[in-house]
């Protein structure tokens, strides 16, 4: 089996011709149905496109085929992001089997350098939850403890990545769902910049906090991922016409000299003292690499979740009246008059926290209330970006956890969303500023569960994050691998 | 301000969701908890303070996003029909609307 290698070993594998694109992916998709009992990590498995994909690859003559920087790299693909030919259900029943007939830009980049779709994975409804336990087609277990969740809404492509299944995978993170199951299963995530990559594509949540983000096994493969998908779409006006740096240059670099910045009053009150105690590690192991440590304050971070929570659950309110039974998907049957047939097919085609989203953002979008929340909240965002534009002017990125705690039990925080919702707390940040965010695995607790920090940067700063991960994951490599993980040749 | 349970049964309609008695009652507590949680925004004194319009970066505002008054093409009235529960001649067909 190749897959558990990196897309850089793949790539010197392949060229060399000891391996071939087939029997990359072949392993890959083994892994993948051979885990998928026990994981539940993948919505759908395209055995047979991504064989007859690696066969052509194998046999193209194209001399510039065989430059391409992804070519045969196995990718899974979160179900919320649109591939040509595969299902897209974001883990709804509204949208079952719904067939998109496009590509996403970021597919069809992958694509274009040569990578190879293995499948669908498996998310939070609509990417709502932390949790993976609001997919209407059952959680998503952790490999490295299956009894667990594997955080949200991105899990099932934090899990395929953590199992050894694929070396990369997408997800999108509109308040932490890559960051977060990145940390809870081990893995690099990475969330960029807003406007660093194209949503067109991506189906729509909360659109002014959306981006697609990038899961590997180490910062190298993630930045190689980035350099493909990054730029300018004309199909997503929200994408900046800012150059796309050689990430790959960046990342061996060494830190000396980088401030990094130490926001003291976030490593308090709820946070695992396990988790403290590795993020904090992992400070003294930047200053010994040279960093230089600067404590900074972001006096409004706490109100982060809840301006998240009213900007978030608004903009999906908005953006999901678009599944009425109509144009696509799910409908109702026995609703004779047209309002009927909408209420019932949304009733029928949403789970609970999506109902329950899109009626708090009802609620504080409905007349007599905007000011009183959504005004309030877009305020006070600016409060949160100033935060980070004062301190950013003193460091060059923070340090912070990435999740409170390690992975948690199925089940033991489903019935209370706001308990919920306080996960998110380390991690909506970035999303209301814009600017991007990455996990990086740090070690794992007493009870074996992985422990993630989480690095925040400028905008357009992906290069420094990249350089700082990077820098920490080779002098202390991350090496432990789950219970359930592809083995290698 | 407390969430009540006609405040509720009027934001499902709003929303276009039909809502049991059972999910009001779960999700009528819920609400209002959430609601009394953001409630702490109100501590802070935003009256001299601009609303963010989004998650844009000064880069994003100023790339140019239009382009050329030009015929493009699309995808199509059989792909954009494939995937609707009811087509019909090439229309999305609705239950009666009057």
């Amino acid at each position: 089996m190749f897959q558990p290698n990196s897309i850089e070993t793949l790539r010197s594998l392949l060229s060399s011709g000891k391996t071939s694109a087939s029997r990359v992916v072949e392993s890959s998709l083994a892994a993948a149905e051979q885990f998928n009992e026990r994981l539940n990590a993948f919505l759908e498995i395209d055995r047979k496109g991504a064989a007859q994909r690696a066969r052509e690859i194998d046999t193209s003559k194209a001399e510039d085929n065989k430059q391409q920087i992804l070519r045969g790299v196995p990718v899974a693909i979160k179900d919320n992001i649109c591939v040509e030919g595969l299902q897209a259900s974001c883990g709804s029943k509204i949208l079952g089997d719904y067939h998109p007939p496009y590509n996403a830009t970021v597919i069809e980049r992958l694509l274009g350098a040569g990578a190879v779709i293995i499948g669908k994975t498996n998310c939070d409804e609509f990417a709502m939850g932390s949790s993976n336990e609001n997919s209407a087609f059952g959680v998503v277990r952790n490999p490295w403890d299956t009894a667990r969740v594997p955080g949200g809404s991105s899990g099932g492509s934090a899990a395929a990545v953590a199992a050894g299944i694929v070396p990369v995978a997408l997800g999108s993170d509109t308040g932490g769902s890559v960051r977060q199951p990145a940390a809870l299963c081990g893995v690099f995530g990475l969330k960029p910049t807003y406007g660093r990559n194209s949503r067109y594509g991506l189906v729509a949540f909360a659109s002014s906090l959306d981006q697609v983000g990038v899961f590997g096994r180490s910062a190298t493969d993630v930045a190689t991922v980035l350099g493909v998908i990054a730029g300018r779409d004309s199909h997503d006006s929200t994408t900046a016409d800012v150059p796309v740096p050689d990430y790959a240059d960046a990342l061996s670099k060494d830190i000396k000299g980088l401030r990094l910045g130490l926001p003291r009053a976030l490593y308090g009150e709820g946070l695992d003292s396990e988790v403290r105690a590795a993020v904090l590690g992992a400070v003294d192991a930047y200053r010994e690499l040279g960093a230089e440590i600067i404590d900074i304050e972001l006096p409004n971070a706490r109100y982060a979740i809840a301006v998240y929570y009213i900007i978030a659950t608004a903009e999906a309110s908005s953006n999901l009246a678009r599944y009425d039974g109509v144009r696509y998907g799910f409908r109702a049957e026995e609703a004779p008059e047209l309002r009927q047939m909408y209420r019932k097919t949304r009733e029928e085609g949403f789970g609970p926290e999506v109902k329950r989203r899109i009626m708090l953002g009802t609620y504080v979008l409905s007349a007599g209330y905007y000011d009183a929340y959504y005004k309030k909240a877009q305020q006070v965002r600016s409060l949160i970006k100033e935060d980070f534009g004062r301190a950013f002017g003193r460091c060059d990125a923070f340090i912070t956890p990435t999740s409170p705690t390690p992975a948690f039990l199925i089940g033991e925080k489903a019935d209370d969303p706001l308990a919920m919702y306080l996960n998110d707390i380390y991690t909506v940040t970035a999303n209301l500023a814009g600017v991007p965010g990455m996990n990086v695995p740090c070690g794992l607790s007493s009870t074996k569960l992985p422990i993630g920090f989480q690095l925040l940067g400028p905008y357009w700063s992906e290069s420094t994050l990249f350089r700082l991960a990077h820098a920490y994951e080779t002098a202390y490599p991350f090496t432990d691998r789950p219970p359930i993980f592809a083995t290698q040749d | 301000m407390p969430i009540t349970k006609a405040d509720i049964e009027k934001v499902a309609q709003l929303a276009h969701i039909e809502m049991s008695a059972e999910e009001l009652d779960i999700f009528g507590p819920q609400m209002a908890e959430i609601v009394n949680y953001v409630e702490q925004l109100n501590e802070i004194d935003t009256s001299n303070l601009e609303p963010s319009i989004g998650g844009l970066t000064p880069e994003g505002e100023r790339t140019e996003a239009s382009r050329p008054d030009e015929v493009m093409p699309s995808l199509g009235q059989a792909k954009a029909l494939a995937e609707a529960p009811d087509p019909a001649d090439g229309y999305f067909r609705v239950p009666k609307v009057l």
